[in-house]
């Protein structure tokens, strides 16, 4: 089955995982802007990683017939430093105009604290203005619940259009909020912090597929490039619908994409 | 209408088939837990009261419950809780 991999951090993976990516059906991923695992000194760097996502990671995927989209932002994490998180918030619009950027992301919160949530808001309003698609990063563990329903509340008075915003990294305990305020959600398959496949899949037979992605955020931690494959399994394991397991890897994440005007992309035939 | 009922793609699997699939990954689980908690007694020094132990055993009681949601409760017992207020309380 053809299928999108709507956030996965390929600058963290081999080529080989591209390989076994196209084998496995994958034909687009969408790479968001996220922390390398160390905190850059400037506005600089960020410009470098903002080049790597937009010039060299679509190209390496071309290899392999897979389509690399990607989006624009500074992380929670090193948005805690404001003054660098404005440097880069003026690096931005360089790059979002860029044919493969989907939008701003993966904006969000990390532990929480005021500085995170400033930066998050001069992005989210940088994105509104220039009417963009936002993507969402909540935060992990037990930070998650309150970061997420902080960060609804920030959406909300900030006037975001829900269905131009999809809330990344839902559990069980987040999806719901998430989908009743009418934003769109993803679901990433981590093996211990995240949701796992079968867990996902109990979440959507709770909620529903309607606006829900699922991703695999491959990084340079543990994780699974390859994890959407293994919802895939699981899905068809438990006798769901060819066409439903479609709507949720493929129809779903083009859906969200499509609302992007830069957007395009052509199905195999 | 429960959230089951109301979803497009509810589970379509027989009880039995559930269980087929999953009692052995469910008892494998179950042990993996139980070794752990022996391991944590059998741990050198006390526990000192550390909450992450608290709200272990508050999960514990969670999966013990017929009432459905449990995954989501015990999520919730492993969150900071939301504060309402939190803007103000960030300053």
């Amino acid at each position: 089955m053809d299928y999108i991999d709507p956030h996965n951090h390929m600058v963290s993976r081999t080529t080989d995982d591209y390989e076994r990516l196209a084998r496995g059906g994958c034909v687009a991923i969408s790479e968001p802007a996220f922390w390398a695992g160390f905190d850059r000194g400037s506005a600089e760097g960020f410009r470098d990683y903002f080049r790597h996502l937009t010039e060299v990671e679509p190209a390496r995927a071309a290899q392999y017939g897979i389509r690399h989209y990607s989006w624009m932002c500074i992380n929670a994490k090193e948005a805690e430093d404001v003054k660098l998180g404005r440097d880069v918030i003026s690096v931005l619009p360089e790059f979002l105009d860029c044919p493969n950027v989907l939008g701003v992301g993966e904006i969000g919160l990390n532990k929480n604290t005021p500085n995170e949530c400033t930066i998050f808001e001069e992005q989210l309003a940088l994105a509104i203005g220039r009417d963009e698609l936002v993507l969402i990063h909540t935060p992990h563990l037990e930070d998650k619940y309150m970061g997420t329903r902080m960060i609804l509340d920030m959406l909300v008075e900030h006037g975001a259009k829900p269905e131009r915003v999809l809330v990344d990294h839902v559990e069980e305990h987040t999806a719901k909020i998430v989908l009743d305020a009418g934003f769109w959600c993803g679901m990433t398959l981590y093996p211990i912090t995240k949701c796992t496949p079968a867990r996902s899949t109990d979440i959507i037979e709770r909620f529903g597929t309607e606006r829900v992605t699922v991703n695999s955020a491959g990084d340079w931690g543990p994780s699974n490039p390859l994890a959407v494959q293994d919802f895939i399994f699981e899905m068809r394991a438990r006798g769901h619908a060819e066409a439903t397991i479609r709507k949720l890897v493929y129809d779903n994440p083009l859906a969200f994409f499509s609302q992007c005007k830069r957007f395009s992309f052509t199905p195999r035939s | 209408m429960s959230p089951e009922s109301a979803s497009e793609a509810p589970l379509p699997m027989s009880h039995s088939e559930v269980t087929d699939r999953y009692f052995l990954e469910m008892r494998c689980r179950v042990l993996d837990l139980a070794a752990a908690l022996d391991r944590l007694d059998r741990a050198q020094g006390a526990a000192n009261g550390d909450p992450r132990l608290a709200r272990l055993r508050e999960a514990i009681t969670i999966l013990s419950s017929d009432e459905l949601g449990r995954a989501e409760r015990v999520q919730l017992a492993f969150s900071r809780e939301y504060d309402p207020g939190w803007r103000s309380t960030n300053g």
